[in-house]
């Protein structure tokens, strides 16, 4: 099960920013607590994060923008991560990105259009001894092949 | 006594069914009204045989596996009578995989309860901890020398050095700084140390903060590994609770604490400067050098940032004296490495040994050859950012310099296998293509010539003045490995250039080669 995201409100995110502020270097730290609330980090919250920590709207949009984790909009209901990293593809891991691509009809890093699936490369999860890997909401599998993804992809859109 | 079934926690093992295994074991327990105590450990490393499920029994703990949930009645059975069973390995210490491995840095992992500080204490955790309290600053910092230990990230460069040179510096706050932004594909030892064995990661950094004079600790750990920061924070409570660790304030002011920080999928982060950039709350931006971290390094304080291997080497060293550890190893690459063996192979897993011991022998011998079946071509060695090397190359021994003098490095340790149905053309345009995601974007060889190198080989691989092409990426590569700020433009010609080396076959069109 995925626990289910709070809607975006300023008084909520005010509370997480200032829960944080005090710590060394809390920009990262910030940044990974409202999107652990919210899903993504709500663009509004950018300049609250720069009002909090004395820095500029430009900076702390710099470093919101230069890690792949942090979102700009919620991602699907659920989130299907596969590995495209060198130990998985040489253990058949693109065969099965393509596979899982044209099973869900979008390409790797994308929503389905109705909002229940996004699919993500992830580089590397260090599970490389039981390659090919996926996480899904969290979940990880190893040994992935053909009849495992689409057990996963069936999950995913149930 | 209650039976005592060891599970692996470790999330290579989860990930193939460990927490279903652990529930069918204590069902299966329950349903036979027995009482049973289940630890959950760290695992062993034997990939191929996770979930490894183990039992404690006089003559020392009995292994199954690989254990599938639909196995655990029998396996339970089997136990009580310590009887046969079809996944019965025998004791697990004299599993010859295991049995051959030389275990300093990882005696504990698989073996101990990682959340438990008395299993630690009980399997000789601290101790190094004690001596180094006992020698002082400069006698430990001597005895760190004297192993040879060199940093297990990638780079080699001594430890004892950066330690010296901290603690020579004078400054109101110092900083120890772990690096567990284990971002190398085919490498997984860090992830296993934190979730085995988190408290080793605790004493050599607490050894090293006594040494240097630091207060103040933090581990960056990946955001990809979710169990590791789990175990680091549990470890570092229960260390707390030991007294090991004092957080600063109180009436002491000679305590010193650790952290956990979270990365956020930049595998730039794993460079120390860029990390040091990311702690501080900013973009993962290369920093030139000098200023050194150990002068200038987090908040500008002077800092030891070492990887978590090179910490987790530390408490053997300093328990056991430096002999012991330097007495393993050839030529300048002292003590034992903890190689990860993954992709396309047989036996696949965390084989820690003495360095010297050839590539073949890891891959052909230790590893099985590959899971399909099908001859090994090509293995890749360091991660993203090392060489890609073919099996004539197989003789070179495990050994800091000489995977340099053929064009290579041991980075992190990691060794992926290929079969024979790689496209080293196709594997060549990834390294560029890694790199021209991942760049942090400061300097311009890495920043815009991994983004020419892939727009190039595509030319190469559509068959467009292949010649001209190649002498072009020789050329790119070239710029990048002198030109660059870091390793990652200064490393991603390794992939690229061994590639054209050893495989140029794989860079001719097919059209091409038949019209020669």
């Amino acid at each position: 099960m995925i626990t289910p995201y709070e809607p975006w409100d300023e008084a909520r995110g005010a509370e997480i920013i200032a829960e944080h502020a005090k710590v060394e270097g809390a920009t990262l730290v910030i940044l990974h607590a409202l999107q652990e609330a919210f899903g993504y980090v709500p663009e509004p919250a950018i300049p609250m994060v720069a009002a909090a920590l004395n820095l500029s709207r430009a900076e702390v949009y710099g470093v919101f923008t230069f890690y792949h984790d942090f979102r700009k909009e919620p991602a699907g209901r659920h989130v299907l991560k596969l590995c495209r990293a060198e130990a998985c593809q040489a253990a058949g891991g693109e065969a099965l990105a393509v596979r899982a691509e044209k099973r869900l009809g979008i390409a790797c890093g994308s929503t389905t259009a109705d909002q229940r699936v996004t699919l993500e490369p992830v580089y590397c999860l260090g599970l490389c001894a039981t390659a090919p890997s996926a996480v899904l909401d969290g979940r990880l599998v190893g040994r992935l092949d053909h009849a495992r993804l689409d057990a996963l992809i069936a999950e995913a859109q149930a | 006594m209650n039976l005592r079934v060891f599970v692996p926690q470790d999330a290579g093992a989860v990930a193939v069914g460990a927490d279903e295994v652990t529930h069918a074991v204590e069902q299966a327990a329950a349903a036979r009204g027995l009482a049973i105590d289940l630890v959950r450990t760290g695992s062993r490393g034997l990939y191929w045989l996770e979930p490894m499920v183990e039992v404690a029994t006089p003559a020392g703990r009995v292994a199954f596996g690989p254990v599938t949930p639909a196995d655990a009645a029998s396996m339970l059975e089997a136990m009580l009578a310590d009887g046969p069973h079809p996944l019965r390995l025998g004791l697990a210490d004299e599993i010859p995989w295991l049995k051959r491995q030389t275990r300093l840095t990882f005696a504990r992992c698989g073996v101990i309860d990682p959340r438990s500080l008395d299993d630690y204490r009980a399997h000789g955790g601290f101790q190094g901890f004690e001596r180094a309290l006992d020698l002082g600053p400069a006698a430990t910092l001597a005895e760190v020398a004297a192993s040879g230990l060199r940093g297990r990230g990638g780079a080699g460069f001594p430890t004892s050095i950066k330690w010296k040179t901290v603690a020579d510096t004078t400054a109101d706050q110092k900083y120890i700084v772990c690096n567990a932004d284990e971002g190398d594909s085919g490498t997984f030892a860090d992830r296993m140390i934190m979730e085995g064995d988190p408290f080793v990661v605790i004493e050599g950094m607490t050894i090293a903060a006594l040494t240097v004079g630091a207060t103040k600790g933090y581990i960056y750990i990946r955001s990809e590994y979710p169990h590791a920061i789990a175990a680091m924070n549990a470890a570092i409570a229960a260390a707390r609770r030991g007294g090991y660790l004092r957080p600063r304030g109180g009436n002491s002011n000679r305590g010193f604490d650790i952290e956990v920080r979270v990365g956020a999928g930049a595998y730039v982060c794993g460079e120390e400067t860029s990390l040091l950039e990311s702690l501080e709350g900013r973009r993962g931006l290369v920093r030139a050098k000098p200023p050194l971290p150990a002068h200038k390094g987090l908040f500008g304080k002077p800092t030891v940032i070492n990887n978590v291997l090179s910490f987790a080497a530390i408490p053997f060293i300093l328990a056991n004296g430096a002999k012991a550890y330097a007495d393993f190893g050839m030529g300048r690459s002292r003590g034992t490495m903890p190689i990860q063996l993954s992709g396309n192979i047989r036996h696949g897993g965390l084989f820690e040994t003495a360095f010297g011991i050839t590539l073949g022998e890891l891959v052909d011998d230790v590893g099985g050859g590959t899971a399909t079946g099908r001859p090994v071509r090509a293995v890749q060695v360091g991660g993203p950012l090392g060489a890609y090397f073919p099996r004539s190359l197989f003789d070179t021994p495990f050994d800091y310099e000489a995977f340099a003098a053929r064009d290579g490095l041991i980075g992190h340790g990691g060794i992926v296998v290929f079969d024979d149905t790689v496209d080293m053309a196709k594997q060549a345009r990834f390294a560029f293509e890694f790199c021209a995601v991942e760049s942090c974007g400061k300097c311009t060889p890495c920043r815009i010539g991994s983004t020419r190198g892939a727009e190039t080989i595509d030319k190469i691989i559509r068959g467009e003045r292949v010649a001209d092409h190649v002498a072009l990426v020789e050329d790119l590569c070239n710029t990048m490995k002198l030109g660059s700020l870091c390793a990652l433009g200064g490393f991603t010609p390794y992939p690229v250039m061994s590639a054209l080396k050893h495989f140029p076959q794989d860079f001719r069109p097919e059209q091409l080669e038949a019209a020669e």
